[in-house]
């Protein structure tokens, strides 16, 4: 093939690529042009986060059935241990603490699982980061959504055991949706920061369970932390108290069970609430898309 | 077309000075026992980690593709192909230089965004939007892919979770999928052509039908034939260096002297 002289001779790669508007392959878009393409994206999403909820139980014999058989044996046991053994319930009557504590087992998981899932959404499924092109994070946003109906089907054991207890559906039970919603904007934005982290340190993976214990102790998912804590510095109390995932156990306790009034609540609860996933979702997202054009480095 | 020749050649790809480096966690030193990595984490500075060891796949490549070219990769298993590949549709970040293209390079592979537990079906769908396609689309083209796959010659199996196919079947449905998509400028990685003699030449036909819609093709292969039957262009990368640049038979000619084949 006889090359015929082109005006093009002479020019650097990078004064080529101006003339005829290439752009550079893999750079990192704007902003809003990111939050553009990930609303182009958001069948994918649904989808992605839907086909792992799916294929979890698939292999076994009761197949979708362990999607609230697992929610319901984990509050069995912690039932078992928290109030049978330990009487950790102090304060509370078993029909307020029961439902207390499966409250918040299933709330302080949809937050566990969404950070741990986080860790692995980059480092574990680079396979995918190196064949296809998407916004990258499509990948934790899914995951968190796969929490959040994972969660769903936990709420239904939820219900059966609050109606079970004593507590019957009344107005106050949709106060749980826009407590949800704040939480799972939350949780995006956990899963958001912790995917960056965990691209670059895959190590992560096994120092956060232990984080995530003791974040789960701290933030009273057995007990009341005003009765426990009440001999203590005021101090201690209202951190533990202020810290985003009591706040939302709390606010869906609230809503859900009779027994737990507004007096077990701190004080503008709904703002700390809202505050919590607006500063974590937003900071989420632009410290995860910042390092958009490097995921995918192994 | 023919206006492009008369206005000269437009580039397409421009790789400049491109090079790629893999970092390999806990295997530097040679030692993998927890006092090395400890030593490691304790001994480090000087800038980079001790622990980590660097795997300098591509070595400065540079050159333009032009639209309308079909160009090969060729060289020895390791040589960085697949990485150059990458790099060039964006998915792997470069070390230091820089990648120019014209739209969106695509990989054509869908294997990683496939779920072994879900059915044919859901992995159609699934692919298809992670591929970037609209559930219209997906829709329209549904019954042709699965009709190419051929999946369903043998009895319902597109209703089946993927793990119940042979291997066969399920690289025939992956190669469907990812070639029901038309793209800008297309790459193909080798051993694309999977599956039974009847297969392999629809899905040869398929590659052919893609190549004349797409701007400019890459093709990564082993086999020279395949490589002289479809590109005019060879880049020989040795080592992950650019060894050869140019016409296919001269390229060919010099990669079959060097392996001995």
């Amino acid at each position: 093939m006889s090359v015929p002289p082109s005006p093009d001779d002479g020019l650097s790669p990078a004064e080529l690529a101006a003339k005829y508007g290439l752009s550079v392959s893999g750079a990192r878009p704007g902003l809003f042009e990111y939050v553009r393409q990930m609303w182009g994206r958001r069948h994918f999403i649904m989808a992605f986060s839907q086909a792992k909820l799916m294929s979890q139980y698939s292999q076994a014999k009761l197949g979708q059935v362990w999607q609230v058989a697992t929610p319901l044996l984990n509050a069995a046991v912690y039932y078992l241990i928290f109030g049978v053994i330990m009487h950790s319930g102090r304060g509370m009557t078993t029909e307020v603490f029961i439902p207390f504590l499966v409250t918040g087992v299933f709330v302080f998981t949809f937050t566990q699982s969404s950070v741990m899932a986080g860790v692995r959404a980059i480092s574990g499924n680079l396979g995918l980061v190196r064949a296809l092109h998407f916004p990258r994070a499509s990948l934790p946003i899914s995951f968190a959504l796969q929490q959040l109906q994972q969660l769903l089907f936990s709420m239904i054991v939820l219900v059966i055991v609050a109606v079970a207890f004593g507590s019957y559906p009344s107005l106050s039970w949709l106060l749980i949706l826009p407590a949800l919603a704040m939480q799972f904007v939350f949780n995006t934005g956990m899963a958001l920061i912790m995917a960056r982290l965990g691209s670059k340190t895959p190590d992560l993976a096994q120092l956060m369970p232990f984080i995530m214990r003791t974040w789960m102790y701290a933030s009273g998912v057995m007990f009341s932390i005003t009765v426990m804590l009440a001999d203590k510095p005021a101090w201690i109390g209202d951190t533990l108290q202020y810290n985003p995932a009591a706040i939302y156990m709390d606010l869906i306790r609230y809503a859900l069970i009779d027994g737990y009034g507004s007096s077990n609540l701190p004080d503008h609860v709904w703002i700390a609430a809202l505050l919590w996933a607006i500063l974590v979702g937003g900071a989420g997202f632009v410290y995860f898309w910042k390092a958009e054009e490097r995921y995918g480095r192994g | 077309m023919a206006e492009d020749k008369v206005q000269g050649r437009v580039p397409t790809v421009i790789a400049d000075d491109v090079h790629i480096v893999y970092r390999v966690n806990g295997v530097g030193g040679g030692k993998g026992s927890a006092t090395a990595a400890l030593s490691r984490m304790i001994g480090r500075g000087k800038g980079e980690a001790r622990g980590v060891r660097k795997v300098h796949a591509v070595r400065g490549v540079s050159f333009t593709a032009y639209r309308g070219e079909a160009i090969g990769l060729i060289g020895t298993n390791g040589s960085g192909k697949s990485t150059l590949l990458r790099a060039i549709a964006g998915l792997l970040p470069t070390e230091s230089g820089k990648v120019y293209t014209d739209g969106q390079p695509s990989l054509l592979g869908v294997n990683a965004a496939l779920m072994n537990d879900l059915t044919g079906e859901r992995n159609v769908i699934l692919g298809g939007l992670a591929m970037g396609m609209s559930r219209e689309e997906i829709r329209e083209r549904y019954q042709g892919i699965v009709d190419f796959s051929g999946i369903n010659e043998k009895g319902d199996f597109i209703t089946l979770p993927m793990r119940t196919y042979s291997s066969g079947m399920a690289a025939r449905l992956r190669f469907s999928i990812a070639a029901a998509k038309n793209h800008d400028v297309l790459m193909i990685d080798e051993a694309l052509a999977t599956g039974d003699r009847r297969f392999q030449i629809r899905s040869e036909e398929r590659i052919r039908e893609l190549r004349k819609e797409a701007g400019s093709v890459f093709l990564v292969s082993h086999s020279n034939k395949s490589i002289r039957d479809t590109c005019d262009r060879v880049l020989w990368l040795e080592k992950g260096e650019l060894l050869m640049d140019g016409p296919t038979d001269e390229v060919i000619k010099a990669y079959e002297k060097e392996t001995g084949r």
